[in-house]
């Protein structure tokens, strides 16, 4: 737990934040390499911060000059259901099935894909 | 014949099938024979033979009733595996899409097939392109054909040299290696790449092809399967620019399914035989002497500008400043870009799906966990953790903000007279996979793109052009950036250069020989 410690305090990244960035992603880091690698991505973005961008406006599209094209909004295509259905792999009655909703990840602790042991 | 039939450019194919000088069918045949040949390159994860030969025999019967659909009608094709085609399975080189097959067709790909193109099959890559050197994807690495060529071989020591079964053979670059290894080895005669990043431009230099990605918004992205949505593109690879012309010519163009292609009208352009570069200014950027550029490819890079001058063409030193951030910034609003689009895949619609059945969201996670590889895993994290609301401006605005600064120097260049940019594609020539695979995914992408990701921020056409073969006998790209919407003069910059440089045709020597033996073109004149 040392080595953890360590890593955390120089990167900022808490148990809380790996915790809540699976719970958001729905994709777990695995292991400490899976960590190490969004130290280093986050390391690597900082030198962003020597970009002076002062009175900058944020760029979201190239075409941001131009009026996108709009359809006219009338029907054109449907009635794919069943096609659609097929590529699912299990469906009942013309409808996906999910398991149980609502219910959140396990705790960290109760988590078993969480931060394997044998890995730290 | 077989093989000079093969290592023709696509006009040229064309204008055979159209005099009858071959079939569509037999054309077909031999692609098909010489992909089986070269399997060893690992370049396509679906070989549609059956479909390939039924599409053959339809164009064959359309040339008998002197009605061919266009200039493509008999071309064999292949096609990048993040392209959507109806009932052909489409995965990505991922493990989540493994059995995937899509319900319709890229506006890209129905608009090859209208053509009457052959679809030979879909071609290797990146897991859903995350990368540069074709070695991340699910179903291996792609090899360099120039690992087996005479070229290569000639100028290694006999011990080290690559043979299909031994582990020193080449990387393709990528993320679309495997579409530039089935035209660079002549099993097609184009492809269809995707570019973010520099994905199309990257292994056609490194594969001795022509890699065109064109502005933002003159080609439709419907059905290519996305990664960063303001900067994909889909990319073409040839032999040679006219062939590049004339794919864009079929595939430009508004399309009502994607609101992002602009409506203005898109002519179909043939390049004139004689460019005077007289009128031409060429500006060679300074920044791009990056630490790094090898000093082989320094020197090719020098020359060719050495070349414009003398043939009249303006050519000064510019400076792009912020160039050297695009990296960086691309490594944020790319992780940000997964993050979100890889939310589609939870299992429930398509692709893979978890035998985890606790809850919805452990079996989202399951999926996710046992499709993904690291590359994708760690980008959709890295992206989360850009867009955490604590982290929103200081990482994705900023980067949107220095994404600005890229395209505005670009723009000013652009006005003050400069018509094209010259620069290297990439800073070294193909390396081993053993050598390439010592560095981490994002390491790489970040020294692999690096000349070639501003064109994706700022929106702009740039084509990536076989220049010279290097000491060890491999290729070398130089690369072109032109105007928006200006890949005519683009190109016919491009080719004025191809012309000049006479790039020496890949000698597949042994694994060609069965279909025939084309006279040695030993060293172009450019690189002498």
């Amino acid at each position: 737990m040392r080595c953890l410690k360590k890593l955390f305090q120089r990167t900022k990244i808490t148990l809380e934040l790996l915790d809540h960035l699976e719970r958001l992603a729905l994709v777990d880091f695995r292991n400490w390499e899976g960590v190490r690698r969004l130290e280093k991505a986050v390391e690597f973005a900082e030198q962003l911060h020597a970009v002076n961008t002062d009175g900058v406006e944020p760029m979201e599209s190239v075409l941001e000059d131009r009026h996108l094209y709009l359809r006219e909004d009338n029907i054109s295509e449907g009635n794919h259901a069943e096609e659609l259905l097929k590529k699912a792999a299990k469906t009942v009655e013309g409808y996906f099935i999910a398991p149980p909703g609502n219910i959140p990840l396990p705790k960290v602790e109760e988590r078993n894909t969480f931060l394997h042991r044998e890995d730290s | 014949m077989a093989g000079k039939m093969l290592r023709a450019s696509l006009r040229e194919i064309s204008a055979a099938l159209k005099k009858g000088h071959v079939s569509s069918t037999e054309l077909c045949q031999k692609c098909l024979s010489l992909i089986k040949t070269t399997k060893f390159l690992n370049a396509y994860i679906t070989v549609t033979e059956d479909i390939a030969l039924k599409q053959a025999q339809a164009s064959e019967e359309r040339y008998r009733q002197g009605q061919p659909l266009g200039d493509l009608d008999g071309v064999p094709v292949a096609v990048k595996d993040n392209f959507s085609t109806a009932g052909i399975e489409t995965t990505c080189a991922s493990k989540m899409l493994k059995g995937y097959i899509p319900p319709y067709n890229a506006t890209v790909v129905q608009k090859l097939l209208d053509q009457g193109a052959v679809l030979l099959g879909k071609t290797n890559l990146d897991e859903f392109a995350m990368g540069s050197g074709s070695t991340d994807g699910a179903f291996g690495p792609v090899r360099n054909p120039w690992s087996y060529s005479r070229q290569y071989k000639g100028k290694c020591a006999p011990t080290s040299c690559a043979q299909p079964e031994d582990a020193s053979w080449l990387i393709t670059g990528g993320s679309s290696g495997g579409s530039a290894a089935a035209v660079s080895s002549f099993t097609c005669f184009a492809a269809l790449g995707s570019d973010t990043g520099g994905s199309t431009r990257n292994p056609a230099s490194l594969c001795g092809v022509v890699g065109l990605k064109p502005t933002y918004g003159l080609i439709s992205r419907y059905g290519l399967i996305p990664l960063v949505n303001s900067m994909d593109v889909p990319g073409i690879l040839t032999r040679c620019v006219d062939d590049a012309a004339a794919m864009l010519g079929v595939l430009g163009g508004h399309d009502p399914k994607d609101s992002t292609t602009v409506q203005d009208p898109f002519c179909p352009f043939q390049l004139p035989n004689l460019i005077d570069m007289k009128n031409f200014c060429i500006g060679v950027p300074k920044e791009y002497s990056a630490a790094g550029l090898s000093s082989e490819i320094l020197a090719v890079w020098s020359r060719a500008a050495d070349l414009f001058e003398k043939a009249g063409a303006k050519v000064m030193e510019v400076s792009l400043p912020h160039t050297a951030y695009s990296i960086v910034c691309y490594h944020v609003l790319c992780a940000a870009d997964v993050a979100s689009n890889m939310a589609r895949f939870d299992g429930l619609e398509y692709g893979h799906r978890s035998s985890a059945d606790q809850s919805t969201e452990a079996l989202i996670a399951a999926t996710r966990r046992e499709g993904f590889n690291d590359v994708v895993r760690g980008r959709i994290l890295s992206g989360n953790y850009f867009l955490l609301k604590q982290n929103y401006d200081n990482y994705f605005i900023k980067a949107q903000k220095v994404r600005r600064l890229i395209a505005t120097d670009f723009a000013k260049l652009f006005r003050s007279g400069v018509d094209i940019l010259l620069t290297p594609t990439t800073l070294n020539q193909a390396m081993s996979y053993h050598e390439f695979i010592k560095e981490d995914n994002r390491t790489r992408s970040a020294q692999d793109d690096i000349f070639t990701q501003a064109a994706n921020m700022a929106g702009l056409p740039a084509v990536s052009v076989p220049s010279a073969l290097s000491g060890k006998g491999l290729p070398i790209g130089l690369q072109f950036i032109g105007r928006a919407f200006h890949e005519l003069q683009l190109l016919m910059v491009a080719r004025w250069f191809e012309k000049q440089v006479q790039f020496p045709v890949l000698d597949l020597e042994g694994i060609m020989d069965p279909l025939d033996t084309v006279s040695h073109q030993e060293k172009s004149a450019f690189f002498s």
